[in-house]
């Protein structure tokens, strides 16, 4: 493979800023997913503290440090900073960096609309979290917004509307912008069906984005208009229904959890097989198995509101589409363990978080598949045991699959490799504190703990005191997370250009640190470097 | 045609453009909280945005008569637009969903029927379900709905020919006419304000004479917001024109090379078919 480092293009590398105005002006692919990253991690560290808060806050019965408004106001804040701030911007800029070095591209398509879809965010982010400043306070109905009470909150529900459709134009122009790029500038022999895993998985993603961000959008402004313009849509005495908005919302809601997932199930289909020194077993299954997931997406929102009064027939529908998803995500499972199967296999931290994501986002399917059982969730439903279940496959699932993708393509990025020892000793710490801190929630939300209350009965105190301290340790394992990552970006052990000695795949080829600009004559592409393909294994 | 991928190497207007949709949106927000100020920032937001959007074209049109796009960057814009008015295709859809949902559900169930028995007998006992309606407590008071057959029809008619004149447009520039062209153009911009004009009066109607608001119950508040939003992308989609009008006349445009006519071009066929649905759907049924 050849790599052609020298600049050949006038107009690419006329002059490039320096200091504040490199950031702000920037084009580059690269620089846009670092700034995307630490953004992310910036918004992951603000909605911890919130986390802590809640928390404190619950590690005895009665009401000690906050008062319940602002208790209600941390679940909502925390909710959407994590959800809007730290998950969906850590995936697209896992995908600024990676998607063009997987593809042989010379950048994203749409450069400058690329700046535009990050720097919305930090300015969306102030709006909402300004709110919280407001004498009203935050918003405090929790991140779902459901009327009427989020409409009976004072003045931040504007600026928090607002803020969500600037968060919204961001992600439909970072979505649009990842797909024109997979479908317009792979490198000649890159076909679909060669693309790396994280690059099918996003493409799919960046559609399930396209086609509900906008329906978030629209339920949201109804909102706005219900509370401002003397609109009636989710007011039964005009004829409206409030129910209805719960049907719009989880419309746009379901899908964005799987815009959740399924980056972080290419991102574990990228590692696996590097660390097991295997190709990945069922490559086109996985395929068909995403694409899967993104269809049920769409027709299985309501089983998020099964004691609202739905007819049965609606009831017994939206449950049993819910079950099947667990078909293509069981495909996906068991290739996983295929993959590993008598695989030389060998145990580097991204490698730890991919098994921990695995076994841990497995246990959050099953309680999933427990909640999706309509009379089940009648005693489930608003309790302790949702908590837990999303927490398990967006924290251990997407969170640790976002840190297992940190770990392997940082020393692409920086040139250095982290510190093993320390990368091990965060995945262990993160991996027990975190199962301290939401395993027991399933007993409690089995016991019936509502969700979103500031105290509780006393005969849920010794779990909750369980799971706060679980927290206070999740939460301070992640500094050490920062450290490591600090410490990589400043220097250590020089970083190869393959790095993994079982890492296949373009973005492989190029030099560590990848240099600004890679691929600006694109690159021959045949199976000899995308072995994840099933006509090699 | 230039070989490589044009990639600028900065880029000053997203910035600008970040800037202006925070004021704008915080002058909202103030607005909508009667702040003073709201009216004032967001005034200043929406001229920020303004001025990003007439430089950022203004740049990239500058661009691409310089030659700077190849085939690949041509083939992003096609394929970004076509993502672009899908996205557009959604946000519709969640209010043609909210329509769906309170004509099929909502208002029959507030009736009694089905799961809404109880819901009916405790709480709107005289309550008949039936379309129009402004609720079981007539929010807006009593009002008359637009006939489907007088200006709705021919609005649909106005957008259908403006939609062929768009059409003898393009034919006219693949076949470099360029005075056949600016004129199916013109007639497109005219066509398309007409029915803006008559929409407009329409609105006039219902709020003076019929009694129909968006306070009007569910009717009032599905029916100016689906027509409120397309009126919207119908002036959006105005102003595009007017934009590729001009350049027309400039003579960016050759036969083979026009990609920002089929952008505009594809942008006015969605809002036609959008006024299709809504014509069926608002207005006839």
């Amino acid at each position: 493979m050849s790599y052609e480092t020298t600049l050949s293009h006038d107009e690419h590398h006329a002059e490039h800023p320096t200091g504040l105005k490199r950031w702000v002006f920037t084009t580059n692919h690269k620089e846009i997913g670092t700034l995307y990253l630490i953004f992310s991690l910036i918004a992951f560290m603000l909605g911890g503290a919130m986390a802590m808060v809640i928390r404190a806050e619950l590690f005895i019965p009665g009401l000690q440090l906050v008062n319940p408004e602002f208790f209600n106001q941390m679940t909502t804040m925390h909710a959407l900073v994590m959800i809007f701030g730290a998950v969906m911007p850590a995936f697209v800029g896992l995908a600024n960096w990676m998607v063009p070095l997987m593809i042989g591209a010379p950048d994203m398509a749409l450069p400058r609309m690329n700046n535009w879809s990050f720097w919305i965010l930090p300015f969306a982010f102030f709006l909402l979290l300004m709110t919280l400043f407001l004498p009203s306070g935050g918003p405090a109905s929790g991140w779902t917004l459901y009327p009427p009470l989020s409409l009976q909150g004072g003045t931040n529900i504007a600026f928090v509307i607002f803020a969500i459709h600037l968060m919204g134009i961001s992600s439909i122009m970072g979505a649009i912008n990842i797909i024109v790029t997979i479908l317009n500038m792979r490198a000649p022999g890159m076909t679909l069906l060669r693309m790396p895993l994280f690059v099918w998985t996003w493409l799919i993603t960046g559609f399930l984005l396209i086609a509900v961000m906008p329906v978030l959008a629209g339920a949201v402004t109804m909102l706005l208009t219900d509370r401002f313009f003397g609109t009636s849509f989710f007011n039964a005495a005009g004829g409206g229904d409030p129910v209805m908005y719960q049907h719009i919302f989880w419309f746009f809601g379901h899908p964005e959890v799987y815009i959740m997932i399924l980056p972080a199930f290419g991102i574990i289909s990228e590692i696996l097989p590097t660390f097991s020194r295997k190709p990945l077993f069922g490559y086109t299954s996985m395929v068909y198995a995403t694409a899967s997931i993104a269809f049920l997406s769409f027709i299985v929102w309501a089983h998020h509101m099964f004691t609202v009064g739905m007819p049965l027939g609606g009831n017994l529908f939206f449950m049993y589409a819910t079950m099947v998803i667990a078909v293509p995500t069981g495909v996906k499972v068991f290739n996983w363990i295929s993959t590993m199967w008598r695989g030389s296999m060998s145990f580097e931290t991204p490698m730890l978080f991919a098994l921990g994501f695995i076994v841990l986002f497995t246990i959050g399917g099953f309680s999933g598949l427990m909640l999706a059982i309509v009379p089940a969730d009648f005693q489930y439903h608003d309790t302790y045991f949702v908590v837990a279940h999303f927490h398990y496959v967006l924290v251990t699932g997407s969170v640790f699959a976002i840190m297992a993708g940190v770990y392997y393509w940082l020393p692409k990025w920086t040139g250095y490799m982290y510190n093993e020892k320390l990368g091990k000793i965060h995945f262990w710490w993160s991996a027990i504190s975190v199962n301290v801190l939401f395993f027991p929630q399933h007993y409690l939300g089995l016991a019936g703990m509502p969700r979103r209350i500031p105290d509780y009965a006393v005969q849920f105190a010794e779990f909750n005191m369980i799971s706060s301290i679980g927290g206070f340790a999740f939460g301070l394992a992640q500094l050490l997370f920062i450290y490591i990552i600090w410490q990589a970006a400043r220097g250590g052990e020089r970083a190869t250009d393959q790095v993994w000695d079982g890492a296949r795949g373009l973005e492989w080829t190029v030099p560590s640190p990848a240099p600004l600009h890679t691929f600006d004559t694109p690159p021959k592409v045949d199976d000899s470097v995308t072995v994840h393909s099933d006509t090699l294994a | 045609m230039a070989e490589h991928y044009y990639v600028p190497h900065t880029a000053k207007w997203p910035i600008v453009g970040s800037i202006g949709l925070f004021v704008m949106m915080l002058g909202a927000g103030s607005w909508l909280n009667q702040a003073a100020i709201g009216p004032w920032f967001t005034l200043a937001g929406s001229v920020i945005v303004l001025v990003m959007i007439f430089g950022w074209f203004a740049q990239v049109i500058g661009e691409s008569e310089q030659g700077l796009y190849n085939r690949a960057v041509d083939g992003s814009f096609r394929q970004g637009m076509i993502w672009f008015i899908f996205s557009e295709v959604m946000f519709f859809a969640a209010f043609f969903g909210a329509l769906f949902y309170a004509r099929m559900f909502a208002v029959p169930w507030l009736g009694g029927e089905g799961a809404g028995a109880m819901t009916n007998e405790l709480l709107f006992p005289e309550f008949d379900a039936a379309w129009p309606t402004a609720g079981p407590a007539q929010l807006g008071g009593d009002f008359q709905i637009i006939p489907a057959f007088e200006l709705p029809l021919l609005n649909t008619l106005i957008l259908l020919t403006s939609g062929l004149t768009i059409t003898l447009a393009h034919w006219a520039l693949k076949k470099a006419k360029r005075g056949a062209l600016v004129g199916w153009m013109a007639a497109t911009v005219a066509l398309g304000s007409i029915f803006l004009y008559f929409q407009a009066s329409e609105y006039v109607h219902a709020y003076q004479d019929l009694g129909l608001t968006l306070g009007s119950g569910i009717y009032g508040s599905t029916f100016f917001m689906l027509t409120g939003f397309h009126g919207l992308h119908v002036t959006l989609g105005t102003i595009m024109l007017i934009v590729i009008t001009l350049r027309c006349m400039a003579g960016h445009f050759s036969k083979k090379n026009h990609f920002g006519f089929e952008a505009v071009a594809w942008y006015w066929h969605f809002v036609d078919v959008v006024w299709l649905g809504l014509f069926v759907f608002v207005y006839v049924i």
